[in-house]
């Protein structure tokens, strides 16, 4: 970022090392702003492996990170909803990005975006198409389990029952956002909503939250994986 | 995986008192118990143990309940309208047509205990396939604290077979593996037991063994399971029921944690819910003939 | 006896613990639970007693943490209203 301008970015998957996926990630990022590593005066960082880089000066939450680069993008955004893979948290922010409330979901895959990747898996589909599979749904069927293991065995033996793949997606989809939407309730919902992290890419899961929330429309980051690297980044900047 | 789950199984058996005459007793009562994996009937005549079975759930509770009774009854000459009371208990006792009352298995485990192990149980702990229960209870076999745990895998013989498969190790071995180390590693730190599979997968890339991560696991269930049972308060003496029982890698770990070592009976443990509804059964045919 | 209703799962402890002593069948709490988690019962636990208490109900059991939310805001959290509602002090929540 130069000048509150954002210049290059780059996504890579955290492999074991998370030093090396984020000096990856940086060079790449560099690569596409035609700039060298030299001309970068800070680097911050956030999220799940941010206290193990070595090379960076400084980090902040991701809480903190997601609500700085929500209203960056978003300067009406007051209520930050970040699903990730390994968690989602629901942030209440001011119009400076200032985080005022905050509400995790963490340790318990049954929260986050892995609940999706999991039953993806049990039922046989790609994780990209488990969300336009839901949308094909016809019924909505409840989903008992509450566990991400559980719910394995539970999609197995709908599928056994022959119960439609779609419908059984939509269940998914339905049992995640209403633990998404709980925690949002806790730090108070409102309609200035944005939501953020890997799992807004999912269509059935912004429908399913829809749904659940009771908003026929639901503001998602275009890319929703940089918000937090774009906090970051201003943060760096502060 | 039809493997695996044969651990959470036994050798299905029947027994009946070789002695008594059950035509000579004035109060017949039964128990059923009818698990998710196993179910067993238990027949008292005037309050002893008359005779038992331990069968395989089968695809549904009404024959499964009909199997395990008519399992006790083989070889006696008893037949189901000599029952005077029947208490149904386990995940399918609302689906006992013949039983007279459903009562949970939490009460049913705690009097079971109470008579198998006698007066001076307190704790009873009951970690099956699907769920974990702790129990506490007085000195007649009365619930006094409880908590059941079926929402979370970790902690339950799946969360074990999960481990299992992962590492493909048959989950019948993973007691003693997990004591072949040199020495004891540090429990996996991730309760949930998705990313405890994520987090397994790293320790053996970064060069554990298999039995380290085993061991690893085994006591991060122990130390789970220790941490329900401060729930409820735990004391001495203290039984083991359910499937883990039988898992040493688990067990002997979690007795070096609470420093208590488990009650053992000569009776088989899996009795213990039919044991119980049969006692209920007993105490509420007496109330009913005053 | 103390029923604790809940579970434990990675992320933490949720139980709500209700003193079957202590409730006296009144049944205050139910109606002021805004989803209606609770209901009076005969005590499952204790099948020899001929007493109603309070009970979470079953089918609720497995997603506390979720439903009782609402009541318990991630900051400036008053009382909640099943225990206030409990004149004799049954009810207790370990989160
Ligand atoms: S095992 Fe299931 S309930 Fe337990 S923490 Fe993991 S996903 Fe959550
Ligand atoms: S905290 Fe609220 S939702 Fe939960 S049991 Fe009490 S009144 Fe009901």
């Amino acid at each position: 970022m130069e000048d509150g301008k954002i210049k290059g970015k780059a996504m890579v998957l955290s492999g074991f090392d998370q030093e090396e996926s984020a000096r990856e990630a940086l060079e790449q990022a560099l690569k596409e702003a035609g700039l060298a590593r030299e001309a970068i005066g800070i680097i911050v960082t956030t999220g799940n492996g941010r206290k193990a880089i070595s090379f960076a000066k400084g980090d902040v939450t991701e809480a903190r990170a997601a609500a700085l680069g929500a209203v960056f993008l978003y300067p009406t955004a007051r209520t930050v909803i970040d699903v990730g893979a390994e968690e989602s948290r629901a942030i209440k922010c001011d119009a400076t990005g200032k985080v005022l409330d905050f509400a995790v979901n963490e340790k318990c895959a049954a929260g986050s975006g892995a609940f999706t990747e999991a039953m993806a898996r049990a039922l046989e589909v790609p994780l990209e198409e488990l969300g336009p599979l839901s949308l094909r749904a016809t019924q909505t069927i409840p989903m008992n389990a509450q566990c991400a293991v559980f719910a394995e065995s539970e999609v197995i033996s709908l599928i056994h029952s022959k119960t439609e793949k779609a419908d059984i997606a939509r269940a998914v989809h339905d049992g995640l956002s209403s633990r998404v939407v709980a925690m949002v309730r806790r730090v108070g919902l409102n309609t200035e909503l944005v939501l953020i992290g890997g799992v807004a890419h999912n269509p059935g899961f912004v429908e399913s939250f829809k749904r659940t929330v009771g908003l026929d429309d639901v503001r998602t980051a275009a890319e929703p994986d940089f918000v937090g690297a774009i906090g970051a980044a201003l943060a760096a900047a502060e | 995986m039809a493997e695996l789950q044969e651990f959470w199984r036994w050798t299905e058996y029947t027994w009946h008192h070789p002695e008594m005459d059950w035509r000579k007793g004035k109060r017949l009562a039964a128990g059923i118990d009818v698990g998710s994996v196993s179910s067993q009937a238990l027949i008292l005549v005037d309050g002893e143990i008359y005779a038992f079975s331990n069968l395989r759930t089968g695809s549904n509770s009404p024959d499964s309940a009909h199997k395990a009774v008519n399992g006790a009854m083989k070889d006696t000459g008893m037949e189901l309208s000599n029952l005077k009371y029947t208490v149904g208990t386990g995940y399918g006792r609302v689906n006992i047509p013949f039983a007279n009352r459903a009562i949970t298995e939490i009460a049913c485990h705690a009097r079971g205990a109470n008579f198998m192990a006698g007066p001076k149980i307190r704790t009873v702990l009951d970690m099956g396939g699907q769920d974990c229960k702790a129990i506490h209870c007085d000195e007649r076999g009365k619930v006094s604290n409880f908590l059941m745990n079926d929402k979370c895998a970790a902690g339950t013989g799946r969360g074990m077979e999960v481990m299992a498969d992962l590492l493909s190790i048959p989950i019948k071995d993973i007691g003693e593996l997990s004591y072949q180390v040199d020495q004891e590693p540090p429990p996996v730190s991730s309760t949930c037991v998705v990313f405890a599979k994520s987090e397994a997968l790293g320790l053996m890339r970064s060069g554990w063994s298999k039995n380290m991560v085993l061991a690893a696991y085994c006591s991060a269930m122990a130390h789970r399971v220790s941490l329900l049972l401060g729930r409820i308060g735990v004391e001495d003496q203290f039984f083991i029921t359910g499937g883990i029982a039988k898992n040493p890698g688990i067990v002997k770990r979690l007795e070096k944690e609470l420093g208590i070592e488990s009650v053992k009976t000569k009776y088989d443990s899996q009795i213990a819910g039919a044991l119980g509804a049969a006692l209920f059964a007993d105490t509420l045919l007496q109330k009913g003939t005053q | 006896m103390i029923a604790n209703y809940g579970y434990k799962d990675g992320s933490g402890e949720f139980f709500i613990a209700i003193d079957t002593d202590k409730c006296n069948g009144c049944g205050d709490c139910v109606p002021v639970c805004p989803p209606r988690l609770l209901e009076m019962a005969a005590d499952e636990y204790d099948p020899l007693s001929e007493k109603t208490v309070a009970a979470v109900r079953e089918e609720e059991r497995k997603k506390i943490k979720y439903t009782c939310a609402p009541c318990k805001p991630a900051s400036g959290r008053g009382a909640l209203p099943c225990v206030a509602a409990c004149e004799p002090g049954a009810i207790a929540h370990s989160w």
